[in-house]
């Protein structure tokens, strides 16, 4: 049976938050800026058709930006998070099954769910309900694969006259053909630019010359990955939709400083801080991790400054969450590496050996008081950081004046979880 | 103590847990939930009424995806009780009918007002006698951003 698969995918979803409550931004250039103002990573309609690609660092572009009144807002997780949850939930409402597939898009099976004459207007009901309910404008691509449901949803926000619904099942195999014809092979979900390369080689220059070619000779030349997605593209659903996210093996907490830092102390506060929300992360999913990777580095941008980098894994003498022993772990580490004279722009912190903690292996010499405290303290300390906000209760080593922290120039209110910062209406 | 009931042998089961636990503290506390009396009594008569205990956040939320709050700023509403600093509660879910107070954005800027629909068109109303109706000009920035459905005054 033809399968129904719909993607739903945010048009520029955090413009289009920072829009709902500053509804005087239709309309113009508005830009959301990455963590530390460094890099455009979502763009408004008007900032796109002025010709600004994704990723332009921030400072490459002033005087364009200056030029044509474009707004820059910082980034803004904290309501980023709260609006998609908003939207992930309506739509779970439309289907039995759906795969929350990033921040702003989620997969939908509708597999069934009505007949084929009327999906489409199906499609227009959600995007309507998502528009009207939470104010964020959405595309919907439905076709019979994850694959093709991807490239609809393309087709959907490219051509207006889709009214941003577009229905890959039904339109004809021949028209269909003629569309993916137009369409280059590297916007095929999961080929990426190595294998675009290659693929451009073997004379694949189409979404339609990849679908046309033998599956087979793909998986020689390249994967049963990709051989995956020319079945895909030939209508097979290959790729099911996951409803259960799975644990991450690895919590990566890395991030840029405001300003370089040079000296220890500093250095210090910012890997304790960064190996906290790591840690965080890692009790959220119940697990607990057998090592962590610190690593610094330089600014490699600025060529006349001495760079430096190093990274080091310390093993943990029992797999663990407790904040405490892999901060100290992570202080171990980082005094190892840590050389002076260099003015660093960067740590990171990657747990690693993640397991759930539930098969925490068992030895004669388990200390089950200290791990049953160690316990408690940490649940008591996310308790206390989940309903009076994060970072109510912290370790001191932390510090409480960061001079590392991140530039967030322009960073608009949360206007959905703070009450001191809630929209004002005259 | 701790000693003792191994010497005195009183009850193999403590004598054998306190051998085979090193934690001195925490066996003193096991063996504390052992001798605990069990109450036998009649159990609570209430226990089969025990329910959730009222949500004042399920009552003012019908709609928890689209349900959003404000803060007012002036008294432009002052005769329909909505004062300076008041908390509205807004849902976008609802319809935006004649008469029921509105989230409006009137030239990029919110505003809570009433809406009319009147033969002329819609305008918005304040609820104050020095404000005039403001008559929704086509040329003007309008929409509807959403229902306010609860106004919470602190007293």
């Amino acid at each position: 049976m033809q399968r129904t698969i719909a993607l739903v995918d945010c048009n520029n979803f955090y413009v289009s938050c920072e829009r709902l409550f500053q509804p005087g931004l239709e309309g113009k250039p508005v830009v959301v800026l990455s963590n530390n103002d460094g890099c455009v990573v979502s763009r408004s309609k008007e900032v796109k058709d002025l010709g600004i690609t994704m990723a332009l660092p921030w400072f490459q572009m002033k005087d364009i930006a200056k030029q044509h009144g474009i707004i820059a807002f910082s980034s803004n997780y904290t309501l980023y998070a709260d609006i998609s949850n908003r939207v992930m939930s309506l739509l779970s409402r439309f289907s039995p099954n759906q795969e929350v597939y990033s921040i702003d898009e989620c997969f939908l099976e509708l597999t069934g769910m009505a007949s084929l004459e009327n999906i489409s207007e199906y499609g227009q009901q959600i995007r309507q309900s998502i528009k009207k309910c939470v104010g964020i404008p959405v595309c919907i691509g439905i076709a019979s694969s994850k694959t093709l449901a991807k490239l609809a949803n393309q087709v959907a926000k490219k051509q207006p006259r889709m009214n941003s619904v577009c229905d890959f099942n039904a339109i004809s195999k021949n028209t269909l053909d003629e569309l993916l014809a137009t369409l280059p092979v590297g916007e095929v979900w999961g080929v990426g630019r190595r294998s675009t390369v290659k693929l451009l080689e073997m004379d694949i220059h189409t979404v339609l010359d990849l679908k046309r070619t033998p599956p087979k000779r793909i998986r020689d030349e390249f994967s049963v990955v990709l051989e995956r997605t020319v079945e895909e593209l030939n209508g097979v659903a290959c790729i099911e939709l996951d409803d259960v996210v799975p644990d991450k093996q690895q919590i990566i907490c890395s991030r840029s400083f405001g300003t370089l830092v040079s000296n220890l102390p500093d250095l210090e506060q910012a890997a304790i801080a960064y190996t906290t929300r790591a840690a965080e992360r890692l009790r959220h999913q119940h697990s607990i991790a057998s090592g962590i990777q610190i690593y610094i580095r330089t600014n490699p941008h600025q060529i006349k400054d001495p760079q430096y980098q190093q990274s080091i894994t310390v093993p943990m003498h029992e797999p663990t969450s407790d904040t405490r022993v892999l901060c100290h772990a992570a202080l171990v580490g980082l005094r190892k590496i840590y050389r002076t004279g260099y003015a660093y722009q960067k740590v990171g912190m990657t747990l690693t050996g993640i397991m759930p903690a539930t098969s925490r292996p068992k030895t004669l010499f388990d200390d089950i008081t200290a791990q049953q405290k160690s316990a408690s303290l940490m649940q008591t300390m996310d308790q206390i950081n989940h309903t009076m906000g994060s970072g109510t209760v912290q370790l001191l080593g932390e510090g409480i004046r960061k001079n590392w922290a991140m530039r967030r120039g322009n960073m608009s209110k949360r206007y959905t979880t703070e009450w001191d910062e809630l929209p004002v209406a005259q | 103590m701790y000693q003792s009931s191994i010497r005195l042998g009183r009850n193999a089961t403590n004598g054998l847990l306190s051998f085979m636990h090193p934690n001195k503290e925490l066996f003193q506390r096991q063996r504390a939930l052992l001798r605990k009396a069990i109450p036998a009594g009649f159990p609570s008569p209430a226990d089969d009424y025990v329910e959730q205990r009222l949500s004042l956040d399920e009552h003012l939320v019908q709609h928890r995806e689209s349900t959003f709050f404000m803060r007012v700023a002036g008294d432009s509403m002052r005769e329909l009780g909505i004062f300076d600093g008041d908390l509205l509660v807004v849902d976008r879910a609802l319809p935006a009918t004649d008469g029921c107070v509105v989230i409006a954005v009137v030239d990029g800027d919110f505003t809570v007002k009433q809406l009319i629909h009147s033969p002329q068109g819609q305008l918005l109303r304040a609820a104050h006698p020095d404000y005039p109706d403001m008559p929704i000009r086509p040329e003007q920035d309008f929409f509807i951003w959403g229902v306010v459905q609860w106004n919470v005054h602190k007293v």
